[in-house]
C-alpha cells in the first residue's frame, strides 16, 4: 500500500509546504508500514524532485504535461484520483496550501474518501487525526471512516525532517483534463524568503507605524532574521501594505515558529489568525493591548526606538555566529 | 441568472468555545448563532450585486434543523428572494452536506454557486470542491474579485504571496474571500419583507457522513507573558535564541 502526496510546484521549484507533505507522508506511511509516494504535477526538473527523498519520499510519479502549469483544482483532482488509484493508495496527504485548499476537497469528493482539513497531527492507529477548529481557539480529533482517506495537512504545522536518501522518479503520461479554468496571469512577490503561510518566522505589523512611509523598520528586522513581512487587517484596507500580507481571520492564517507583531494591538479577529504561531512577540506602547494576553514574550515602548535595536541585536547574533 | 449561496451557521466570533459530554460536543448553552462571516460578507453580497447590477434570483441554500430559520431569515433581509433549508437534524460532516446541497443544486438550473472560503467553526473549506465534483463543475477557490462580461466570469484568486487572475463560463462554484464585497446591514424594510419571502425546507436525501469528530480538546493555556525592558530589547533577542530557540 502505498501513500500519496501532492508535490506543489511554484516557478519550477517545489514549494516549500511539499517538503513537509513529505515527511509527513513518510513519518506516516514508516508508522503504517507503507510507502510515501508524491505525485508532481507539471514542469519541472526530476533532480529538483529527486531530491524530496531527503524527506523520505521513495518514489515520485511525474506527470509533467505542461497542461498542468495551467492551475485548475478539477483538473488536479482528476489526476491525484487516477494515480492514486493506479497505485492503490490508501491516504492522499495535501499541504494546506491555498493550492491545497481548492483540491483535496474535490479529490475528497471524487473518491468518496473522507477528509480531514486542518490536520496538525498524524493519523492514530484508528486513523483518528488531530485538526485545528474554531478559528484557532479549539482542536478537533476526526475519525475517517472511509477505505480511502485524505489528509489537509496545515502548512508549518508538523516540519520537515531531512534525512537521506533520494526518491526514484517515475514518468506518467497522465495530461490534464479539458480545462474550463483559464490562468490570464499569475503575479506572486519575488525574493528569498517562503510566502505566507509557509513562513516559519513571521515579522507583522500594524497602525502603530503610523503610515506607510515608516515600514523600512519592519523590513529591516524581516531581513535580517530571514523573516516574512505581514500586517494587521486596517493597515491592508487603507492600502498601506499589499492585501496578501494580511494576517488574521479575513486574511491569511498562518502558524509560523515565530511570530513578531509590532504595533499590533490583537483584537480577536487578528488573533484568530496567528493564535497557533508557535511564539510570539509583541511590541507595544500600550501596556494594557490585549495582545500582550497571548504573547510569549513582550515589550512595553516606543517601537521607533525598540524596532532598529532587535535588528542591531539580530545583526550581531548572526555575525556571532559565523 | 440565477445565483444559489450557501449558508452556514457558526457561533458569534466572540464566543468562548467549551465543549461538554466529555468533550465530545459542543457546548451549545449561550450560544450565539450568527451567519458565517465569509459567506455573508462576500458569497451573499456579491452575488445581490451582480444581481442588482445584471437581473436574475438570488437563493441561499442552509443544511440544518429548524432553529437555524431565524438566522436564515437575516440572509433574506439583507437581499435574498427566496432560501432552501434542507431538513438535517443530526450531525453531519462536509461531504453529507456537499452532498445535500448537490441533490437541490442539480435541478435548480443555477448560473453560480457561492459560499465564503471556509466557515469560522470547522475552518475545513470542504464544501465548494466537494459540490463542484458533485455536480462537475468547475471551481474557484478563495476568490477576492470576481466581475461578469455575459457569461464569462473574470476572477482574481488569492495565491501564496500573490494573486491569479482567470476567466471561467458559467456554471462554476466559488468561494469568496476578502475584496469580494463589503457587509450590508439589512434596512427596516429587508426585515419586514424577509418576513414574507419564501424560505422552502426541504427534506433530505439522508447522506451519511465520512468522517465523525471523537472528541475535541482546548489548547493548553497560554502561560505568563514575559516582559522585557524596552531600554533592553537586545534581551529579546537572547531569549528567542537561547530559550525559546526560534531564531
Amino acid at each position: 500500500m502505498a501513500i500519496l502526496f501532492l508535490v506543489e510546484i511554484a516557478d519550477g521549484k517545489v514549494k516549500k509546504a511539499s517538503f513537509e507533505a513529505a515527511s509527513y507522508a513518510a513519518k506516516y506511511a514508516s508508522q503504517a508500514g507503507k510507502e510515501a509516494v508524491g505525485l508532481a504535477l507539471g514542469s519541472i526538473d526530476d533532480a529538483s524532485l529527486s531530491a524530496l527523498g531527503i524527506y523520505g519520499a521513495k518514489k515520485i510519479i511525474h506527470a509533467s504535461n505542461a497542461g498542468f502549469d495551467n492551475f485548475d483544482a478539477s483538473a488536479y483532482a482528476k489526476a491525484i484520483a487516477e494515480v492514486a488509484t493506479q497505485i492503490s493508495a490508501d491516504t492522499i496527504i495535501i499541504s494546506q496550501t491555498l493550492t491545497g485548499k481548492a483540491v483535496a476537497p474535490v479529490v475528497s469528493a471524487r473518491l468518496k474518501a473522507g477528509i480531514v482539513s486542518g490536520a496538525v497531527g498524524l493519523p492514530d492507529a484508528d486513523f483518528v487525526v488531530k485538526k485545528a477548529a474554531f478559528s484557532g481557539k479549539a482542536f478537533a480529533y476526526v475519525k475517517v471512516e472511509t477505505a480511502v482517506k485524505v489528509v489537509a495537512v496545515v502548512p508549518n504545522s508538523f516540519g520537515a525532517t531531512k534525512g537521506e536518501g533520494s526518491a526514484s522518479v517515475e514518468a506518467s503520461a497522465i495530461a490534464p483534463a479539458a480545462s474550463r479554468v483559464t490562468v490570464k496571469e499569475v503575479s506572486r512577490q519575488t525574493g528569498d524568503v517562503a510566502p505566507l503561510p509557509e513562513a516559519e518566522l513571521v515579522v507583522s505589523a500594524g497602525r502603530g507605524m503610523k503610515g506607510p512611509e515608516n515600514w523600512g523598520i519592519v523590513e529591516d528586522l524581516a531581513t535580517a532574521l530571514g523573516a516574512t513581512t505581514a500586517c494587521s487587517r486596517p493597515v491592508a484596507d487603507v492600502h498601506w501594505r499589499p492585501h496578501h500580507e494580511h494576517v488574521g481571520q479575513t486574511g491569511v492564517a498562518i502558524r509560523p515558529n515565530l511570530y513578531i507583531a509590532i504595533g499590533i494591538s490583537g483584537a480577536i479577529q487578528h488573533l484568530a489568525g496567528v493564535n497557533q504561531s508557535k511564539c510570539i512577540v509583541v511590541i507595544n506602547k500600550d501596556p494594557e493591548a490585549p495582545f500582550f494576553k497571548a504573547a510569549d514574550y513582550g515589550i512595553v515602548g516606543d517601537l521607533f526606538e525598540i524596532v532598529p535595536k532587535l535588528t542591531a541585536a539580530v545583526k550581531a547574533l548572526k555575525a556571532s555566529q559565523h | 441568472m440565477k445565483f444559489l449561496v450557501c449558508i452556514s451557521l457558526v457561533p458569534d466570533t466572540t464566543t468562548k468555545i467549551s465543549f461538554v459530554d466529555n468533550d465530545t460536543k459542543f457546548n451549545n448553552d449561550k450560544v450565539q448563532w450568527i451567519l458565517n462571516p465569509y459567506d455573508e460578507w462576500y458569497a451573499l453580497v456579491r452575488a445581490l450585486e451582480l444581481k442588482e447590477a445584471n437581473g436574475g434570483n438570488v437563493t441561499v441554500v442552509n443544511v440544518g434543523p429548524a432553529e437555524n430559520d431565524q438566522v436564515i431569515r437575516k440572509a433574506l433581509a439583507i437581499g435574498a428572494d427566496d432560501a432552501i433549508r434542507i431538513d438535517v437534524t443530526g450531525e453531519a460532516d462536509s461531504y453529507a452536506i456537499a452532498a445535500e446541497i448537490a441533490a437541490v443544486a442539480k435541478s435548480g438550473g443555477y448560473d453560480m454557486i457561492l459560499l465564503g472560503k471556509e466557515t469560522i467553526s470547522y475552518n475545513g473549506s470542504n464544501l465548494g470542491g466537494m459540490l463542484a465534483e458533485l455536480l462537475d463543475l468547475p471551481f474557484v477557490s478563495y476568490a477576492s474579485k470576481l466581475d461578469m462580461a455575459g457569461n464569462t466570469a473574470s476572477i482574481e484568486r488569492e495565491i501564496e504571496g500573490g494573486k491569479e487572475v482567470l476567466s471561467v463560463d458559467v456554471p462554476f462554484v466559488i468561494s469568496c474571500a476578502k475584496g469580494m464585497a463589503e457587509a450590508r446591514i439589512p434596512n427596516m424594510k429587508g426585515i419586514m419583507s424577509a418576513k414574507t419571502k419564501p424560505l422552502n425546507v426541504v427534506a433530505p436525501q439522508g447522506v451519511g457522513s465520512l468522517t465523525s469528530v471523537v472528541k475535541y480538546e482546548l489548547p493548553p493555556a497560554k502561560g505568563a507573558c514575559k516582559m522585557i525592558s524596552a531600554d533592553h530589547p537586545e534581551e529579546l533577542i537572547r531569549l528567542l535564541h537561547e530559550e525559546a530557540k526560534q531564531i
